[in-house]
C-alpha cells in the first residue's frame, strides 16, 4: 500500500490504528521528557539508560520463563533504574566525570545483556526466539494494552510536570540556586530521571535499545531551534515526537521490509535537520541572511557617514556636493546612492547630492554609543 | 578581630571541607557582624567559593557548624540570598531576563504555588533597580556579560534577604556595571543588610568594603578593612612579599 492508502486505512484497520496511536504517544512523551535531558546537558543519559535496560529484559525472561511484554519491561525498568542511579552515584562518589561513568555503565550493562541473550538463544526449550526484537524494536508487536500503559504514563508525567513546573524550570536553569531557596533538588532529580527511565523503557518494544536515545534527543533538539520559551519548547518537542512516530509508522507500513523503529528515528532526524536550517532566529539560513543584510546595511551607513563628515564642513547641512567626490571612498556605489535616496536620507539633483535632515540625524545616531548599559 | 557585642549575622565554628583526602577549607572560625559589606580575598584555590557554598549547604562540610543569626542555616533560608558565579549556568537556556529575576520569588512561594502579579511587580522593581527594565523581555543569551550579572543581582534583590552571598559579582563586567553593582551593595549595607562578596581585585578592597576576610584554606584574618587590610596579612595570605598601594 502507499501512504495515502495507509492514512485512509488508519481509522478502519484496528491493528494499524493501535500501532500508529502507540508510536504517536511514545513520540510525544519522549519529546516532552527529552527536553529536560537536553536542557540539563544530560543528553547521553538516555543512551546509557536504554542500554542498561537490556540485561533486565533477559533476566526477566530467565526468571519468569514468559515473553509477556509487561514482565520483560518490568525487568527493563528495574535494570534501567539501577544503571541510572549507579551512574549518578559514581559521579558523586568518585572523581570520574559524567561521560566516563555513562560510557562505563552503558557498555557494562549492554555487554552483560548481550551475553545473556546469546545464552538464552542456546537454551534447549525453543520458546526463546524474539527477545532480540528489543535490540531494534518491532512496532508491529504493539498491543492495545501497551498503548494504554503509554497513555497512562504520559498522563501521569504530564501531571507531575505541570504540578512542579516552577521547581523543575528552576532546577534545569540553576540547580545550586534551587537548593539555596529551600527546594529538595534530590527529590526533583529523582522525579524527572524516573520519568525519563520510564519513557525509555516504554519505547524499547517499538524503537529498541540501540536507537531509543534518539527519540529523546531529536525532537527536543529540533524544538529548541524554534523558540526561546521553555513551555513552547516542550510542547513543540512533544508535537515533533508525535509526528515522527506517525510519519515513521506510515512510511514503514507503506513499504516492505522497512522496520518501524529506525524509520521513526530517521523522520525525527529530518525534523532536526529542517529545524537547524530553517528556524527563524537560530537557523543557519536565517543567520546567513542576517549576515548579508547587515553587511549591506553597513555599507550604506559607511557611505552616509562619509557624506555626514563632508556636510559637517558647511553651515547648511543640506548644501549640495558633487557625486564625483564620493568616488574615492570605499563602500560607495551608484546602487547605495539610490538606496540612500529611497530612505530619504539624501537628495540627488543632477550630479549633485545633498544630505537631508533625516539623513543627518541618522548619521549622528550612528556615532552615539550603544543603547546597552546605562549607569544607575 | 574583636567583634564586641554587635549582633552576629554569621558565626562559623571549626568548618572543614575536603574533596577526598585533600582539605579545601581547614578549621575555619569566623564571626561576621550584622551590617557589614565584607570581601573574601585569597589566591586561586584558597576555597573562597567553597566557603560560601559550604555555608549555604551546597557542599557538605566534613566538620563544623554554621549559625545564621544564632540559628542553623536550614531554618534561616528565607533570610539568605545567593548570587552564584555567572559561569555556572547555561545562558542559552530558553527564558527571558524577567523570568530569571522572577525565580528569586520562588523561595518565598514554596512548593507548587505559582508566581502571580505581586511577584511580577517585585521582579520588575528589581530590574529597574539594576537598570535593566528595558531588557525585561530579552532572551538571556542576548545579554552582555555585565547585563547577565545585573540580572543575577536583581534575582537576589527580589528575595529581600538580610544576608547576601555573592560569588565574584565583578568577574567579566565592564566598569559601568562594576560601579552600578557596588552602588547597590553599599545601599544595601546602609540599609542594615550583611553582604559577603568573593572578590579578586585587591586594589579596590579599601574603596568598596568595610570588612574583609583573608582566606587561604585556613582563615588568616577577619575584621574591619581599616584595621587589618595591610601588607602583613596580604603576605600571610598570598605567600609572597606583598605591598599594597593604598592611597591615603
Amino acid at each position: 500500500m502507499n501512504i495515502t492508502e495507509y492514512f485512509s486505512m488508519l481509522f478502519t484497520d484496528y491493528t494499524l490504528g493501535v500501532i500508529t496511536l502507540g508510536t504517536a504517544v511514545l513520540g510525544a512523551v519522549c519529546g516532552m521528557l527529552g527536553s529536560f535531558a537536553v536542557l540539563r546537558r544530560q543528553s547521553l543519559l538516555g543512551d546509557a539508560i536504554s542500554h542498561a535496560a537490556l540485561p533486565g529484559i533477559a533476566l526477566a525472561f530467565l526468571l519468569t520463563g514468559t515473553k509477556q511484554t509487561h514482565f520483560l519491561l518490568l525487568g527493563a525498568l528495574i535494570s534501567g533504574l539501577l544503571g541510572t542511579f549507579w551512574i549518578k552515584s559514581i559521579v558523586k562518589k568518585t572523581r570520574l566525570k559524567n561521560d566516563t561513568a555513562l560510557g562505563l555503565i552503558l557498555s557494562l550493562f549492554f555487554g552483560f545483556g548481550m551475553l545473556l541473550l546469546t545464552f538464552i538463544q542456546k537454551l534447549p526449550n525453543a520458546n526463546q526466539a524474539g527477545l532480540d526484537k528489543y535490540l531494534f524494536g518491532q512496532a508491529a508487536t504493539l498491543m492495545v494494552q501497551d498503548v494504554y500503559v503509554m497513555i497512562g504514563v504520559t498522563g501521569v508525567s504530564l501531571f507531575f510536570l505541570l504540578l512542579f513546573w516552577k521547581e523543575l524550570k528552576l532546577l534545569l536553569f540553576d540547580p545550586d540556586y534551587t537548593l539555596t531557596l529551600g527546594f529538595n533538588t534530590r527529590f526533583l532529580d529523582i522525579l524527572i530521571t524516573s520519568f525519563i527511565v520510564l519513557a525509555i523503557v516504554l519505547g524499547l518494544q517499538t524503537v529498541g535499545v540501540v536507537l531509543m536515545s534518539a527519540m529523546l534527543l531529536a525532537p527536543a533538539a529540533a524544538a529548541r531551534q524554534w523558540t526561546n520559551r521553555l513551555s513552547v519548547m516542550i510542547f513543540l518537542a512533544a508535537i515533533f515526537g508525535a509526528f515522527s512516530g506517525v510519519l515513521g509508522t506510515a512510511i514503514s507500513a507503506s513499504q516492505n521490509n522497512l522496520s518501524t523503529g529506525p524509520v521513526i528515528v530517521l523522520v525525527a532526524a529530518v525534523f532536526v535537520l529542517l529545524s537547524f536550517v530553517f528556524a527563524p532566529q537560530r537557523g543557519l539560513l536565517a543567520r546567513r541572511i542576517r549576515f548579508y543584510r547587515n553587511r549591506k546595511e553597513l555599507n550604506l551607513r559607511k557611505t552616509l557617514s562619509v557624506m555626514y563628515h563632508i556636510a559637517q564642513n558647511h553651515k547648511d547641512i543640506s548644501h549640495p556636493h558633487a557625486i564625483k567626490i564620493l568616488n574615492n571612498f570605499h563602500g560607495y556605489t551608484r546602487k547605495t546612492l539610490n538606496k540612500l535616496e529611497e530612505k530619504n536620507w539624501v537628495e540627488i539633483r543632477g550630479n549633485q547630492w545633498s544630505l537631508t535632515a533625516k539623513g543627518y540625524q541618522e548619521a549622528e545616531n550612528f556615532y552615539k554609543p550603544n543603547e546597552a548599559i546605562q549607569d544607575i | 578581630m574583636n567583634v564586641k557585642n554587635e549582633k552576629l549575622a554569621i558565626k562559623i565554628d571549626d568548618l572543614t571541607v575536603a574533596y577526598d583526602y585533600k582539605p579545601v577549607l581547614w578549621d575555619i572560625d569566623l564571626k561576621i557582624p550584622e551590617g557589614v559589606l565584607m570581601a573574601i580575598v585569597g589566591p586561586n584555590g584558597a576555597g573562597k567559593s567553597t566557603l560560601i557554598k559550604a555555608i549555604l549547604g551546597i557542599i557538605k562540610p566534613i566538620a563544623g557548624s554554621v549559625k545564621i543569626f544564632g540559628k542553623p542555616y536550614k531554618t534561616q533560608r528565607a533570610k539568605v540570598a545567593y548570587v552564584p558565579q555567572k559561569g555556572t549556568v547555561d545562558w542559552d537556556f530558553p527564558t527571558t531576563a524577567l523570568d530569571v529575576v522572577m525565580m528569586g520569588t520562588y523561595g518565598s512561594l514554596g512548593w507548587i504555588k505559582r508566581p502571580g502579579q505581586a511577584q511580577r511587580k517585585s521582579a520588575l522593581e528589581a530590574l529597574e533597580k539594576v537598570g535593566m527594565l528595558a531588557f525585561k523581555n530579552r532572551q538571556i543569551s542576548q545579554l552582555s556579560g555585565g547585563q547577565q550579572q545585573r540580572i543575577f543581582l536583581a534575582r537576589a534583590l527580589v528575595q529581600n534577604a538580610s544576608i547576601y552571598f555573592m560569588d565574584e559579582p565583578f568577574q567579566g563586567v565592564d566598569a559601568t556595571t562594576e560601579r552600578a553593582i557596588i552602588k547597590i551593595l553599599k545601599e544595601l549595607r546602609d540599609a542594615g543588610k550583611t553582604l559577603i562578596v568573593v572578590h579578586h581585585d585587591l586594589q579596590t578592597v579599601p574603596e568598596y568594603f568595610n570588612w574583609v576576610t583573608f582566606l587561604n584554606v585556613k582563615g588568616i584574618a577577619s575584621g574591619p578593612v581599616k584595621d587589618i587590610f595591610n601588607d602583613d596579612n596580604l603576605t600571610k595570605t598570598y605567600g609572597i612579599n606583598y605591598k599594597v598601594a593604598i592611597n591615603p
